[in-house]
C-alpha cells in the first residue's frame, strides 16, 4: 500500500473547497433530474449528449458484429446450402400463406366498407438492428442503430419475426433507445384471440414473463391462449402477437387472477427488429389494399411514377 | 518532486474502460452480479490521485453512466459526486488501511452510491428494481481486490514512466 503518491496532498483543493464544489454539483444534478423527469426541456440536449456516447456503444458492439461477420464469411458451403434450402422452403410456405392473405385482406376491406368503417392498410416498416450493449442492468432497454435520421420516432412499435418487442422511447438522431415489453415500466394493451377479451400486459423485469394483472376472477382465459396487441392506446398496431398465456392461478381471496404469459418475440436473442408505423388511413376505398399496386398501373402510366418518386420523402417527413 | 506525475491519460483511459465494461452485453444471470466498475475505478483514483480525479470527474462519469443506461439524467452524477467527496475527504486515512478494511470501505462507498441511485428512482416514481441492485454491490466488494491490483499496476506504470523523463 503506497503511503503517499506523487500526486501529493498539499495544494489539494484550489478554488472552491470540496464541500462547496459538492454542493454545487449536487444542486446541478438535482436540477437535471427534475428537468429530465418533467421530460420537456432536456430532450434535445439529452439526445445530443447521448449521441456523443454512441461511438462508445458501437465500440462495445464491434466484437459482436465482427464475430457475426466472421461467422457469415467462414461458414462452410454445406451450411450455406442447407441454410439456403431452409430459407427457400420458408419463403415458399410464407408466399403460399400470403396469397390467401391478399384475398382475405381484400375481403376484409370490402366488409369494412360495407360497415362504413376505417380500412386497415398494411403497416410501413423500417429494419433496425439492436446494438449489442446493455443499458441499465435492472431495466430492459436496448439501443437501436436507427434513429430519427432514418425515420424512427418516439412511440414507434418494435416487432420481430415472432411478435411485439417493444417501443422507441428516445430518439438520438443516428440511434434510438427502446423499451422492451418486459421492462417493469412497460405495458401493452392486448386482446385474447380466442375470446376477444381485452386487457393489459405489464412487464415483470423478467425476460420471459409478462403479467396480466387486471383479469377478473371469472375471466375466460386459459393456458396457451394467444394474446395479440389490441391497438388500443394507439401505440402498437393491432393484431401482432404479444405473448401466450403460460399460467393462470386463482388464489382464493384475491380480487384478480394471477395470469402470466410468455412473450412471443425472442427477446433475449433478437438482433434485427422491424420498426412499424401504422397506416390507418381513414375511409380508404376498399380497392386500396392489396391489388392497388398492380391493377391501376397500366391505364395511368405516368401517375404511379410520380407518387412512387414522391412517396419516400413524404413518408420521411410524416415520420 | 514538485511535478506531479499523475497521468490524466491513464485516468481517463481506465475510466473509459470501466464504462465500456459496464455496458458489455451479458447473459441475464450475470447481470445481477456485474460489479459497478465505474464506481470502483472512481473510488480508487480519488484515493490515489486526489488532485487529478475529483468530484467533477465523478460528476462527468455519472452523466455518462446516466446517458448510457437511459436513466434519469443526473442520477449517477449525484451519487458518484457524493462518493467522490467522501473518498476525497478520507483519502489519507483510507490509503493506509489494510486490504480487508479497504475492501469494507469500498463496499460501503459502493452501497452509498447504489442507495442514492435507488433513492432517486424511488422519488421519481420509477421502478426501483429487485435485489439485483444490491447483489451488484456485493459483487463489487468481491471484485474490489483484483480490480485494485489491476489499477495499482496501471498507476505504478504511469508513475514510473513519468519519473523516467524528469
Amino acid at each position: 500500500m503506497a503511503l503517499s503518491t506523487p500526486d501529493s496532498e498539499p495544494r489539494l483543493f484550489h478554488g472552491p473547497g470540496p464541500g462547496l464544489r459538492l454542493l454545487l454539483l449536487v444542486t446541478l444534478a438535482v436540477v437535471l433530474m427534475v428537468l429530465d423527469h418533467r421530460n420537456e426541456h432536456l430532450v434535445r440536449i439529452r439526445s445530443s449528449m447521448a449521441a456523443l456516447l454512441y461511438p462508445l456503444q458501437q465500440a462495445v458492439d464491434a466484437p459482436v458484429t465482427a464475430a457475426r461477420w466472421a461467422g457469415e464469411n467462414l461458414a462452410s458451403r454445406e451450411t450455406l446450402i442447407r441454410e439456403n434450402a431452409g430459407f427457400r422452403r420458408q419463403i415458399l410456405d410464407q408466399a403460399g400463406r400470403l396469397q390467401r392473405m391478399a384475398a382475405l385482406e381484400a375481403e376484409n376491406a370490402r366488409m369494412r366498407a360495407l360497415l362504413d368503417s376505417t380500412a386497415k392498410v398494411g403497416d410501413d416498416v423500417l429494419i433496425a438492428e439492436i446494438v449489442a450493449v446493455d443499458m441499465d442492468r435492472q431495466r430492459h432497454r436496448v439501443v437501436l442503430n436507427r434513429g430519427g435520421e432514418s425515420g424512427a420516432f418516439i412511440g414507434q412499435a418494435l416487432i420481430d419475426a415472432q411478435g411485439v418487442v417493444g417501443q422507441v422511447i428516445r430518439d438520438r438522431g443516428a440511434s434510438a433507445e427502446a423499451l422492451l415489453i418486459t421492462d417493469p415500466d412497460h405495458a401493452v394493451p392486448v386482446e385474447v384471440v380466442r375470446t376477444g377479451l381485452r386487457t393489459i400486459a405489464v412487464g415483470t423485469g423478467d425476460l420471459d414473463r409478462l403479467s396480466l394483472p387486471f383479469m377478473a376472477r371469472n375471466a375466460d382465459v386459459r393456458t396457451g391462449d394467444l394474446l395479440v396487441s389490441s391497438g388500443l392506446g394507439g401505440k402498437f398496431p393491432a393484431g401482432y402477437p404479444v405473448a401466450t398465456v403460460s399460467e393462470v392461478r386463482g388464489d382464493s381471496g384475491e380480487a384478480f387472477l394471477a395470469v402470466t404469459a410468455r412473450p412471443a418475440a425472442a427477446l433475449d436473442r433478437v438482433r434485427e427488429v422491424l420498426l412499424v408505423t401504422p397506416q390507418a388511413t381513414p375511409r380508404e376505398p376498399p380497392q386500396a389494399v392489396a391489388p392497388d399496386d398492380q391493377a391501376p398501373a397500366p391505364p395511368a402510366a405516368p401517375a404511379p411514377g410520380t407518387p412512387a418518386s414522391v412517396a419516400p420523402p413524404a413518408t420521411g417527413t410524416a415520420q | 518532486m514538485s511535478r506531479h506525475r499523475a497521468s490524466p491519460l491513464t485516468l481517463w483511459l481506465s475510466l473509459l474502460g470501466a464504462l465500456m465494461v459496464t455496458v458489455l452485453p451479458l447473459p441475464a444471470i450475470v447481470d445481477s452480479f456485474w460489479p459497478p466498475w465505474v464506481t470502483m475505478a472512481l473510488i480508487y483514483w480519488c484515493m490515489m490521485w486526489p488532485r487529478l480525479c475529483g468530484i467533477l470527474t465523478a460528476f462527468v462519469m455519472g452523466l455518462a453512466l446516466d446517458l448510457l443506461g437511459g436513466n434519469l439524467l443526473g442520477q449517477h452524477a449525484l451519487s458518484l459526486s457524493i462518493v467522490a467527496y467522501l473518498t476525497l475527504r478520507f483519502h489519507l486515512r483510507i490509503r493506509i488501511f489494510p486490504l480487508w478494511q479497504l475492501t469494507m470501505t469500498a463496499f460501503t462507498l459502493m452501497a452509498i452510491d447504489a442507495f442514492f441511485v435507488f433513492w432517486a428512482d424511488g422519488i421519481a416514481g420509477l421502478p426501483t428494481g429487485g435485489s439485483g441492485r444490491w447483489t451488484q454491490v456485493i459483487a463489487g466488494g468481491v471484485a474490489w481486490a483484483p480490480t485494485m491490483a489491476l489499477l495499482d499496476h496501471l498507476r505504478m506504470r504511469s508513475e514510473n514512466r513519468g519519473s523516467r523523463f524528469t
